[in-house]
């Protein structure tokens, strides 16, 4: 495994097209691939310029609260017994989570390019937000495309965004999740392609998307590696972090690519358990497909119809990934794995009560899985934990499976 | 000679357009999918689009959409929409059909299967919505070598350079998206139609076919004085959205639709051309 690791020169990936190996790639319609190429261009001219990327880092120090803290859990630590737990905190970004990091790079474009009108999908509702934020900041006019499912179940999130000036649009068609909001505003960017600026909140989608997302993202692994050599003089054991899309994943993972002793897990929702098929876990339980203008893992039925996904967070309900983390998948890079609904609820509750976070559930299926893996490691071992989000978005989803009524 | 090929030269030679409509497979049930595509050859249609049903079809309006869902719950698969075109083949070998749809499906099946089989049971050409030349190499080379036209998209907003790209590789006929939005859309503008299409010209060869604005007879008749065909989609599929319950209604109205386009067309192409 070493040796794919020192082979591959991770900087050259994506390829001019966008392909991570097999996966990645451009896959719309014909009226937007000019749209792409634009912004292709501009991408990668700006990602040069030092005048874009002084206001880009201006903006994560002063608006975002750059750099977030590397925090050593040291009670959840001790009670699990074994590696030493860290804790990118994410969550403490302004709006609650990572997304922030990624909607500000992609309206400072937006802005260059001349558009005026922002449009954006969400699942937890936290893309929209971090979009609908940046969108007020600038003065953007923002449309955001929402499940009318994870409408109701993340109901706070709808109101922030509406307080921020957005247009929250319920998208009713198809299982009405987070597949069906992208679904929509791809339609909504082929129809008013000339003015507006289509912001992904992933690392999925069409070039240059899955590389423009994991560029803004990468922010929290260039910092975590240096915070955490600074408190420890070496390099983390392992990262962890829960992929829907695989975001905040890729955003932690990248800067270490080039680390060959340093494990990477991404962890799935696993739903009701992978054996149900009520999950949305693609690189653990699906197969390579075309959806949303890239070719990667997909959940789908034998006809390559893409089926009904389910997961307690509506951040992973998800039936797609980023093209690179199937890539890393194949490559034996990165790992894999999935939790269920209920682990990742149990998981919720500890780290609430055993550090004072209240974690994002997406972010709860990663902790979950460290709480299985860290008592099998070394006191003098550490993992780093991706906090991407918190949780008071899910405060009322986690009241109602407890009976309770907020 | 490809079937496609052929029917536009009968039609050029005729100094007509030629009327493409378009239908989703299995909507609103499989039963009714070929009667119906002999309904509309009867009715005057010179080449036939078949929608293979998706479950996330991102280019499409509601009207389509819908149609995907309606047919998906009756269980409709690639393999099924194969089959329909074998079915139709039994009685028709001289109308075209252009299968359109979204890659997944047939990502899934395979490749040299889909293309094995497309060719078998006598598909004509292959239009994957969301498969741009670039991504298409391998797809193209297979169908190219059975025989079968890959069909591409052109927008408003293809550049000059990227249409090149697009002609090159374009079999069959150029579909020219006639505005910018998802299928089903109202605002197709036959003044910019006719500039546009002169420049596509400029650089290919192939048949212009114009769809995706197509509403009525009025518009197609417009859009038939500049263009080699018409094609027409949503103005169909919303009629199997009326008649639920009744599918020989749906039939009828759908037939009724084409008979008066094609009326309005050729009525249009034997006036005095006007500017449009």
């Amino acid at each position: 495994m070493n040796e794919v690791r020192e082979a591959v020169d991770w900087a050259a990936f994506p390829d001019m097209r966008g392909h991570f190996g097999p996966y990645g790639g451009r896959f719309v319609a014909e009226t937007l691939m000019g749209a792409l190429d634009e912004l292709q261009a501009v991408y990668e001219k700006y990602m040069q310029d030092p005048e874009f990327l002084a206001e880009l880092d201006t903006d994560l120090k002063q608006f975002v609260g750059r750099p977030s803290p590397l925090y050593h859990a040291e009670r959840l630590s001790r009670e699990l017994g074994g590696a030493q737990v860290y804790l990118k905190r994410e969550d403490l970004d302004h709006t609650g989570a990572h997304k922030v990091n990624n909607t500000i790079g992609q309206a400072l474009l937006a802005q260059r390019l001349g558009k005026t009108r922002i449009i954006a999908e969400t699942g937890a509702g936290q893309h929209g937000v971090a979009t609908a934020t940046v969108a007020a900041r600038l003065g953007l006019e923002c449309v955001v495309y929402m499940g009318a499912e994870d409408i109701q179940r993340q109901s706070p999130n709808v109101y922030r965004m509406r307080l921020l000036g957005a247009d929250v649009v319920a998208v009713k068609s198809g299982s009405r999740t987070l597949k069906d909001a992208l679904n929509e505003a791809m339609r909504d960017w082929v129809t008013n392609v000339d003015n507006t600026f289509y912001i992904i909140g992933t690392v999925a989608g069409p070039h240059p998307y899955p590389a423009m997302v994991r560029d803004f993202q990468s922010v929290i692994g260039r910092e975590a590696r240096a915070q955490h050599l600074e408190m420890t003089g070496r390099l983390p054991d392992a990262l962890v972090a829960c992929v829907g899309g695989g975001s905040n994943a890729i955003g932690l993972f990248h800067p270490f690519l080039g680390d060959p002793s340093v494990e990477m897990i991404g962890v799935e929702a696993g739903g009701e358990g992978i054996a149900t098929g009520r999950h949305s876990a693609p690189l653990c339980a699906g197969q390579p497909g075309v959806l949303h203008g890239n070719r990667t893992y997909l959940m789908e039925d034998e006809d390559g119809q893409i089926v009904a996904t389910h997961s307690i967070s509506a951040g992973l309900d998800y039936p797609g990934v980023g093209p690179e983390h199937a890539w890393l998948k194949d490559l034996g890079r990165a790992t894999y794995v999935s939790v269920t609904d209920e682990q990742a609820l149990r998981a919720f509750h500890r780290m609430t009560r055993t550090e004072g976070i209240i974690p994002a559930l997406e972010t709860s299926h990663a902790i979950a899985h460290v709480i299985d893996i860290a008592p099998r490691m070394r006191p003098d071992q550490s993992l780093i934990i991706n906090l991407s989000g918190r949780g008071d978005k899910d405060l009322n989803t986690v009241a109602a499976l407890e009976g309770m009524e907020l | 000679m490809s079937r496609i090929v052929g029917r536009f030269e009968e039609t050029r030679a005729s100094g007509r357009a030629a009327l493409i409509p378009y239908v989703t497979a299995g909507d609103p049930a499989p039963e009714v999918t070929v009667p119906l595509l002999h309904d509309l050859v009867a009715a005057g249609a010179d080449l036939l689009e078949l929608g293979v049903p998706f479950s996330d079809p991102m280019a499409d309006g509601p009207v389509i959409q819908l149609a995907c869902e309606r047919a998906l719950a009756h269980g409709t698969r690639l393999r099924d929409v194969l089959e329909m075109v074998r079915e139709f083949r039994r009685t028709d070998t001289d109308t075209p059909v252009v299968l359109m749809g979204y890659l997944n499906p047939v990502e899934r099946m395979g490749h040299e299967v889909f293309v094995t089989a497309a060719a078998e049971v006598g598909v004509d050409g292959v239009l994957m919505v969301d498969l741009p030349p670039e991504e298409s190499g391998d797809l193209s080379g297979l169908l190219e070598q059975a025989g079968l036209d890959p069909i591409f998209l052109v927008a408003p907003t293809t550049s000059e350079f990227r249409l090149r790209h697009v002609a090159a590789a374009a079999r069959g006929f150029i579909y020219y998206v006639s505005l910018k939005g998802v299928t089903g859309s109202q605002n197709l503008d036959p003044a910019a139609l006719g500039a546009r299409l002169g420049a596509i010209r400029a650089i290919s060869d192939l048949p212009l076919g114009v769809g995706f604005g197509i509403r009525d007879a009025a518009t197609a008749a417009a859009v038939a004085q500049v263009a080699d065909a018409v094609v027409v989609g949503s103005a169909i599929v919303r009629l199997a959205e009326q008649h639920p319950e009744a599918p020989e209604r749906f039939r009828t109205a759908a037939a009724e639709v084409v008979r008066e386009m094609r009326t309005a067309m050729d009525a249009s192409r034997t006036a005095a051309p006007a500017a449009v």
